[in-house]
C-alpha cells in the first residue's frame, strides 16, 4: 500500500479496516475501534512506536472482542505443564503458534515483549511457523497473564487440544544439516589432498611418502562420510532388497559401495589414488536433493483430526451459575456450557436455553442451519449462530458423534494400502539390472587379458553407472515445482504427490464451502423500493438471528435507525417498527397471515430463498437470495467437463441440482451424501481405474479427501485449520486449477528429459569404463558435471515452463 | 618439503574447528529458521529508534 492511500481515506492507524462512523481520534490519528486505540496506547506508551514504521497499518483488528473469562483454564496446574516445554527454577520457556503473525511488524513487536513486562526474559519468532517461543519468570508473570498480555495486542495464540496431546519432536532437519556438513567438509578437503593426482606429472606424485599420506588422510576423511553421512541411503537399500523390492537407493548403495571399497582397495595396495573425492562429492551433492525434498510448508499442517478442529477450552457454569472456564478434557457428563455465536460445541449436549440455530456444514455439508428447541440434543462439531446459549453435556468429548465419525475403520485403513511409487522408483529396478548386466559382460570380456583388469573394469562400470543424476532429477524439478504452485496459492504436501496431480483423469468436487461459499449470499430485491425503505429493512433484519435475515442485513449498508418494536417468529418472520413505521418480514404464508392481502407467488428459480417485504401494510416485493459462487468457477467447469469425468458430491439437498446440471455429465450430481457414502463413491471410482483429485472443504470431506489420490482442501485463510490432505490450496486460485495440472504434467516431461540427459553421461561415462580408461581424473570431472548440470537443467526449465504458462515464478 | 606433513596438520586442524562450529550451530538451532533473522536485520535500519534500538541491547544483556 503507498502512502497516499492512507491519507486519504480514514483506514484504522492500527490495523488498516477501513473506519465507519464510530472512528475513534488519538493524536491526529484514526482508529476503527476503541480496541486499536488501545493497543496503539499501550505500545506508545512503552516506547514501542516502531511497530507502526516498519509496516503500515501492521495490527490485528480487534472488532472480534471476547470475554477474557475462557483463559480461566490456565489457572490449572495440570494444563499449564502440558502446555510449557520447560521449566526450571521458576523460569518457564512454552511456545504457541500464533496464525496473527504476518509482518515485519509482528515479529518486532513480539521480540519486544519484554518491555511491556519485566517478566518476559526473552521471546523470540519463527515467522514461517508462526510460532513464538517465549520464557519468563514465573513469579513475575503467570503463564495466563503472558497470554491475556498477547491477546491485549492482538495476538492471540491458538491453543489446541492437540497440542495437549503430544510434544513435538525437535527439528529432523537438523541431522540432515549435519550429515551435509560433513559430506562438504570431507568433499572439500579431499579435492585439496587429491589435487597432486590430477596433476600426473607433478614431482610430489613421484614421492612415495607422501602418496601415502595423502592416501591415508583420504580414507579417514571419507569413512565418516560412508558411515553417518550416507547411512541413510545404505539403510534405504537394504530394507528394499530384504523385502525383495529394488529402488533407487539400491543402485545409488551399489555405486557408493563400489566407489569406496574401490578406492581403499587402491590406496591401499598403492596401485593409485582412489576415488574419494568422487565419492564424497556424490554423497554431498546426493544430500542437498534430499534437503530440497525434505522442504515442506512449516506452518501447514496436513495430517489433522478432529481434535484440531476443537478448542482447548470451554466456558462452563459452575453450582452458583458462574461462567468458569476448563480445559475441554476435564469436560464430563452433565456439565453446562455456555457456546457463544460462532463456536464450536466441543461435545453432544442437549440445549437447555429456549432455540438456537446450529450450522453443521462443517460436519455435513449442508449449508442451512437447523433449528434446535429446548431440551433436543446438539452434535459436537456444530457451530451456534445466534446468541450466546446454554447446553448441558450429555457424553464426553471423546465419545461425541464428530469423534466417532472420525475414528471409523474407513477413514483408516486406507493408509496402509496407498503407496505412492515415484517414476524413478519404477525405473530403478531395470536400470540396476542393466548396469549389472553391463559390469559382469565387460569384467567376463576382459578376464582373458587379467584377473585383477577385469575386476577394474566391472567397478568403474558400478561407479560410473551410479545413478547421481537420476536421483537429483526429481528433487530438483519437483522442488521447484512446489515452490511456484505455492506462489499461486496451491501448497502441496510434499514432492511425492506431484505426480498423482499429473496423472488425474477425474475431479470431484464438494459443493458448499466449495464451488459455493457457504457464508456469503447473493441478495436480489425484486420489487420497487427507496433507500430510506432499504434501510429500514437492514434495521429490522440486524435484529433477528435467522440466517436469511442476517444476509439481508449484510448486504445492505445502512445507518443505526431506532428500532422500537420487534417481534419475531421462529421459522415464519418477522414484524418491527422502524422509525415509526410498521414493517413486515418473512415467507409468504406469514404475510398473509399478518396483512388482509394476497401476495404473488414470484417466479423464481428453485434454488434461491423467497423472503418478502411490506411495509406500512403495503406488500412491496421480495428478496431472493441465493448462493454466491467462487470467481471463475463457472469457466473452469466447462473446461473440465471436457477434459476430465467431473462429479459434484455434496452433502446438501438437491435443491440447486438445476443451477449445476449444465457444468457436470449425466449422473455426475450427487446430492443428500454422508461422510461414508463421499469416501465409498471415490473407492467405486478408483476401482473403475480412475485417477481422482478430491476437492472439498469440511469434515464431512474428510474421507473422502483421504481416499482420492490427490485430495486439495480448499480454504480462504491457508493458515486456517483443513482437514487432512494432499494440498491446500488458497479458495482465490481454484480457477487455475487446469493450470496447476497442465503444470504438473509439464514437471513430470522435464523429469523424463533429465533421465535422457543422465543417461547419455552414463553411456559417455561407461564408454570409458569398459575400455579400461577411467582415471580418477575422469571420474572428478565427470560426477560432479553430470550432478550439476542436471540441477540447472531442471530448475531452470521447470521455471520457464511457469513463465510460459503464467504462473508467477519468481518472488 | 616435510614441512607439507605439519602444514596439512594445520590447515586439518583449522578445518576441523570450523566443522565443529558448523555443528554447535546447527545444534544451537540457528538452521532450524532461515527465515525470521533476515526481517529482524530490518530493525535496526530505523533511524528514529537508534536510541531505543540501544537500550533494547542493553535490556537483552541483562536478561540473558
Amino acid at each position: 500500500m503507498n502512502t497516499d492511500d492512507v491519507l486519504i481515506s480514514t483506514d484504522c492507524y492500527h490495523c488498516g479496516e477501513t473506519c465507519d462512523e464510530t472512528t475513534v481520534y488519538l493524536d491526529e490519528k484514526p482508529f476503527c475501534c476503541s480496541g486499536c486505540k488501545m493497543v496503539y496506547e499501550i505500545l506508545n506508551d512503552n516506547e514501542l512506536g516502531t511497530y507502526y514504521c516498519l509496516e503500515d497499518q501492521p495490527g490485528i483488528s480487534f472488532k472480534k472482542y471476547q470475554s477474557s473469562k475462557r483463559f480461566d483454564y490456565l489457572e490449572d496446574a495440570s494444563v499449564i505443564d502440558r502446555l510449557v516445554d520447560f521449566r526450571n527454577n521458576g523460569f518457564i520457556s512454552a511456545s504457541f503458534y500464533i496464525p496473527n503473525i504476518h509482518c515485519t511488524s509482528c515479529v518486532w513487536l513480539l521480540e519486544n515483549l519484554f518491555k511491556l513486562n519485566d517478566g518476559i526474559t526473552k521471546s523470540s519468532v519463527n515467522f514461517l511457523k508462526r510460532e513464538l517461543s517465549i520464557s519468563f519468570d514465573e513469579e513475575k508473570i503467570s503463564l495466563r497473564e503472558v497470554i491475556e498480555l498477547l491477546a491485549s495486542i492482538g495476538y492471540e495464540p491458538e491453543l489446541r487440544l492437540e497440542k495437549l496431546d503430544n510434544n513435538e519432536a525437535a527439528s529432523p532437519n537438523r541431522r540432515l544439516w549435519l550429515k551435509l556438513g560433513v559430506a562438504g567438509f570431507a568433499f572439500g578437503n579431499i579435492m585439496l589432498f587429491s589435487f597432486p593426482e590430477y596433476l600426473s606429472g607433478s614431482t610430489l606424485n613421484t614421492q612415495g611418502s607422501f602418496h601415502i599420506f595423502f592416501g591415508i588422510l583420504n580414507i579417514l576423511l571419507a569413512l565418516p562420510v560412508l558411515l553417518y553421512s550416507s547411512n541413510d541411503y545404505l539403510k534405504s537399500a537394504w530394507a528394499a532388497v530384504k523385502q525383495g523390492g529394488i529402488n533407487l537407493d539400491v543402485p545409488i548403495s551399489i555405486g557408493i559401495l563400489a566407489l569406496f571399497s574401490r578406492s581403499v582397495y587402491e590406496i591401499i595396495t598403492g596401485v593409485g589414488a582412489g576415488y574419494m573425492d568422487s565419492f564424497t562429492g556424490l554423497v554431498f551433492f546426493l544430500l542437498i536433493g534430499r534437503m530440497i525434498q525434505k522442504k515442506t510448508y512449516e506452518r501447514l499442517s496436513f495430517d489433522r483430526d478432529y481434535k484440531s478442529y476443537l478448542p482447548i477450552s470451554v466456558t462452563f457454569l459452575d453450582e452458583e451459575g458462574n461462567e468458569r472456564s476448563t480445559s475441554i478434557d476435564k469436560l464430563t457428563e452433565g456439565m453446562q456450557m455456555l457456546i457463544r455465536n460462532r463456536e464450536l460445541v466441543p461435545a453432544d449436549a442437549e440445549l437447555l436455553s429456549d432455540s438456537c440455530y446450529v450450522d453443521y456444514s462443517f460436519i455435513t455439508g449442508e449449508s442451512d442451519p437447523v433449528e434446535v428447541q429446548q431440551g433436543e440434543t446438539v452434535y459436537a462439531g456444530g457451530k451456534i449462530i445466534g446468541p450466546s446459549v446454554t447446553l448441558k453435556a450429555i457424553k464426553e468429548v471423546s465419545n461425541s458423534y464428530l469423534t466417532k465419525l472420525w475414528n471409523n475403520a474407513a477413514f483408516e485403513d486406507h493408509q496402509q494400502n496407498r503407496k505412492v511409487s515415484s517414476l524413478a522408483d519404477r525405473i530403478s529396478p531395470h536400470f540396476t539390472l542393466a548396469v549389472i548386466g553391463i559390469a559382469i559382460t565387460a569384467g567376463i570380456l576382459w578376464l582373458p587379458t587379467s584377473t585383477e583388469m577385469a575386476l577394474t573394469v566391472s567397478t568403474a562400470v558400478l561407479i560410473i553407472a551410479c545413478p547421481c543424476a537420476l536421483a537429483l532429477s526429481t528433487p530438483f524439478t519437483l522442488g521447484s515445482a512446489l515452490n511456484i504452485l505455492s506462489r499461486n496459492g496451491l501448497y502441496i504436501k510434499g514432492i511425492e504427490v506431484i505426480e498423482q496431480l499429473a496423472n488425474t483423469t477425474s475431479v470431484v468436487f464438494d459443493k458448499t464451502g466449495t464451488l459455493t461459499k457457504a457464508d456469503q449470499a447473493e441478495v436480489s430485491f425484486n420489487g420497487k423500493i427507496t433507500e430510506h425503505e432499504q434501510a429500514l429493512i437492514a434495521n429490522a433484519c440486524r435484529q433477528s438471528m435467522h440466517p436469511l435475515s442476517q444476509k439481508i442485513a449484510s448486504n445492505i449498508k445502512a445507518p443505526q435507525l431506532d428500532v422500537t418494536r420487534i417481534n419475531e417468529q421462529i421459522n415464519k418472520g418477522i414484524t418491527a417498527a422502524v422509525e415509526g413505521q410498521s414493517l413486515v418480514i418473512g415467507s409468504k404464508l406469514f404475510l398473509e397471515e399478518q396483512l388482509p392481502q394476497h401476495i404473488p407467488t414470484p417466479n423464481h428459480d428453485k434454488a434461491v430463498s423467497v423472503v418478502h417485504i411490506a411495509i406500512d401494510g403495503e406488500w412491496k416485493g421480495w428478496f431472493a437470495i441465493g448462493n454466491s459462487y467462487r470467481g471463475g468457477i463457472k469457466d473452469m467447469l466447462f473446461t473440465f467437463k471436457e477434459r476430465f469425468s467431473t462429479f459434484l458430491l455434496s452433502g446438501d439437498n438437491d435443491s440447486q441440482k438445476k443451477q449445476f446440471a449444465p457444468y457436470f455429465g449425466k449422473d455426475s450430481l450427487r446430492f443428500d451424501q454422508t461422510p461414508q457414502q463421499k469416501l465409498e463413491f471415490i473407492k467405486d471410482l478408483q476401482q473403475h481405474g480412475h485417477n481422482i483429485i478430491m476437492i472439498g472443504d469440511g469434515l464431512n470431506d474428510a474421507g473422502a479427501l483421504q481416499q482420492s489420490d490427490f485430495g486439495i482442501a480448499l480454504t480462504d485463510n491457508v493458515s486456517s485449520f483443513t482437514p487432512a490432505c494432499d494440498a491446500i490450496m488458497d479458495g482465490k486460485s481454484l480457477r487455475r486449477l487446469n493450470t496447476f495440472i497442465n503444470f504438473s504434467q509439464r514437471s513430470i516431461t522435464i523429469i523424463k528429459l533429465s533421465f535422457g540427459l543422465s543417461l547419455l553421461y552414463n553411456i559417455v561415462g561407461l564408454s570409458f569404463a569398459v575400455a579400461g580408461q577411467l582415471s580418477p581424473l575422469v571420474a572428478a570431472i565427470l560426477m560432479p558435471l553430470s550432478s550439476i548440470s542436471i540441477m540447472v537443467f531442471t530448475t531452470v526449465s521447470t521455471h520457464l515452463a511457469a513463465k510460459k504458462m503464467g504462473l508467477a515464478s519468481w518472488k | 618439503m616435510e614441512v607439507i606433513f605439519m602444514l596439512v596438520g594445520f590447515s586439518l586442524m583449522v578445518a576441523l574447528l570450523f566443522l565443529g562450529l558448523f555443528f554447535w550451530a546447527v545444534r544451537d538451532g540457528q538452521y532450524d529458521d532461515g527465515h525470521t533473522p533476515a526481517m529482524r536485520i530490518l530493525f535496526d535500519k530505523n533511524k528514529d529508534n537508534s536510541k531505543k534500538q540501544s537500550k533494547t541491547t542493553n535490556t537483552k544483556n541483562n536478561t540473558d
